[in-house]
């Protein structure tokens, strides 16, 4: 594990050792604009999904440019913007803990239980 | 937990091809290879939208302008599906750009090539986004989540970019003399630096190894490049059109095409920032961000305004 130096991707070409650095740039924002995170229902009858994220300085322009960035070809006919900062995950450390006590819990499927096939539409 | 073992433990993830997603714990070097990588893929498409932006003026038709706009607009949005999926690792859109804009980031070096003729317009949506679907396709299978997402949609919209440009060149090659002759000019100029873009060769970049390891990378350079060589040599033929490179014809023990030897000094060269248009570009990226700085304050301080309006 220790080839990690430079790498070559498509557009990726390392680090500053080939770079254009004499041409400097002032930070001149005062502050980034909020983030939101996007979720587009695609048509009638499914739900909101998740679709990435964007910035915007209130939930007006965050659906506009939503419209604008995620659905130039009819991907969606409903818009739901959410401020990042709303949302609050479960932490994948404790997948372990929350997700697996499940699985010894097989009586919670259908197939768990052996009836005669002769039963009909069950 | 010791660190041997989650590194492991993250490996065997990747092996098994389950994802990795933006809380999972990640290896650093894993962490900044992907955003280097994915920030870098999204300056390209922002500053790929230079090089056509000055054929939309020029456009020979009504058609042939909507379709530009269309496909110009198309790669902003890549680049922002892109930032947005680079920002999951940590990194602020501000400091990308920051990269950006005092050449610590790079981007693909294609760019900083001029688009003299319209019949660029088509030699860059065969050639240059043909490229550049070699590359991306494998990356919608890439073992980070909101990268692999963003690729797909990015490959959807991508296909109608190299169709339109083909079809630029296939009109033109059936046009007149001096058309025909516009077009096996661009094919010229854009041939050597399209196949330059799948980076150098697998000799001289030796940390492939870790990257496909880690599946953000599936194929090496030489390889996508052997495949796109092999396509773009038979849609040739349909132009009546041909490649500069004398080297190239099939080789039928290989099963592949042959090609004569890639200028690698041009291409360092204009990485350097010595191409034909790099100060332009970058140039035009730092104004647009500096000339739009009073429009992202104002925008920020209204809408504060407007809060404090409703608070009270």
């Amino acid at each position: 594990m220790k080839l990690y130096t430079n790498k070559f991707y498509y557009g990726d070409y390392g680090e500053s050792k080939h770079g254009a650095a004499d041409i400097s740039s002032p930070q001149t924002n005062k502050q980034e604009w909020p983030l939101w995170e996007i979720f587009i229902r695609s048509r009638q009858g499914l739900d909101h999904k998740h679709v990435g994220s964007l910035h915007a300085v209130d939930a007006a322009m965050a659906i506009e440019n939503a419209r604008d960035v995620y659905t130039r070809r009819m991907e969606g006919i409903s818009i739901w913007a959410v401020e990042s900062k709303h949302i609050h995950a479960s932490n994948p450390d404790d997948a372990a803990n929350l997700y697996e006590p499940s699985n010894d819990k097989v009586y919670r499927h259908p197939t768990f239980y052996n009836l005669p096939d002769a039963i009909k539409h069950m | 937990m010791n660190s041997m073992f989650w590194e492991e433990l993250f490996q065997q993830k990747i092996d098994n091809e389950i994802k990795i997603e933006p809380k999972d714990r990640m290896p650093e070097k894993y962490r900044q290879t992907l955003i280097r990588q994915i920030s870098q893929h999204a300056h390209s498409e922002i500053v790929g939208m230079l090089p056509e932006g000055n054929w939309i003026t020029r456009a020979p038709s009504l058609k042939r302008k909507a379709i530009l706009l269309a496909k110009v607009q198309d790669e902003a949005g890549h680049g922002l599906y892109l930032y947005s999926a680079a920002e999951t690792l940590g990194i602020s859109r501000d400091e990308m750009y920051n990269q950006l804009h005092t050449g610590k980031a790079k981007y693909s070096s294609i760019f900083n090539y001029p688009t003299l003729t319209w019949a660029d317009m088509g030699a860059i949506g065969w050639l240059v986004d043909g490229a550049a679907i070699m590359n991306q396709v494998p990356l919608c299978r890439t073992s980070y989540g909101p990268y692999a997402r963003a690729m797909v949609r990015i490959c959807k919209e991508e296909s109608f970019h190299q169709r339109q440009g083909f079809e630029i060149l296939l009109t033109l090659s059936k046009g007149t003399e001096a058309q025909k002759a516009m077009c096996q000019d661009a094919i010229d100029r854009w041939w050597w630096p399209s196949i330059m873009m799948f980076g150098p060769t697998d000799d001289a970049s030796p940390n492939t190894e870790q990257s496909m390891r880690w599946k953000i990378k599936r194929f090496s350079n030489d390889e996508l490049r052997q495949k796109f060589i092999n396509m773009i040599a038979e849609q040739v033929k349909i132009l009546g059109m041909t490649l500069p490179d004398p080297d190239l014809k099939w080789n039928e023990e290989r099963k592949q095409y042959d090609f004569g030897k890639i200028n690698w000094e041009e291409f360092w060269n204009v990485l350097a920032g010595n191409g034909p248009c790099n100060k332009q570009r970058l140039h035009a990226r730092i104004k647009a961000w500096e000339d739009g700085a009073w429009v992202r304050d104002a925008a920020l301080a209204y809408s504060e305004k407007k809060q404090t309006h409703k608070a009270a």
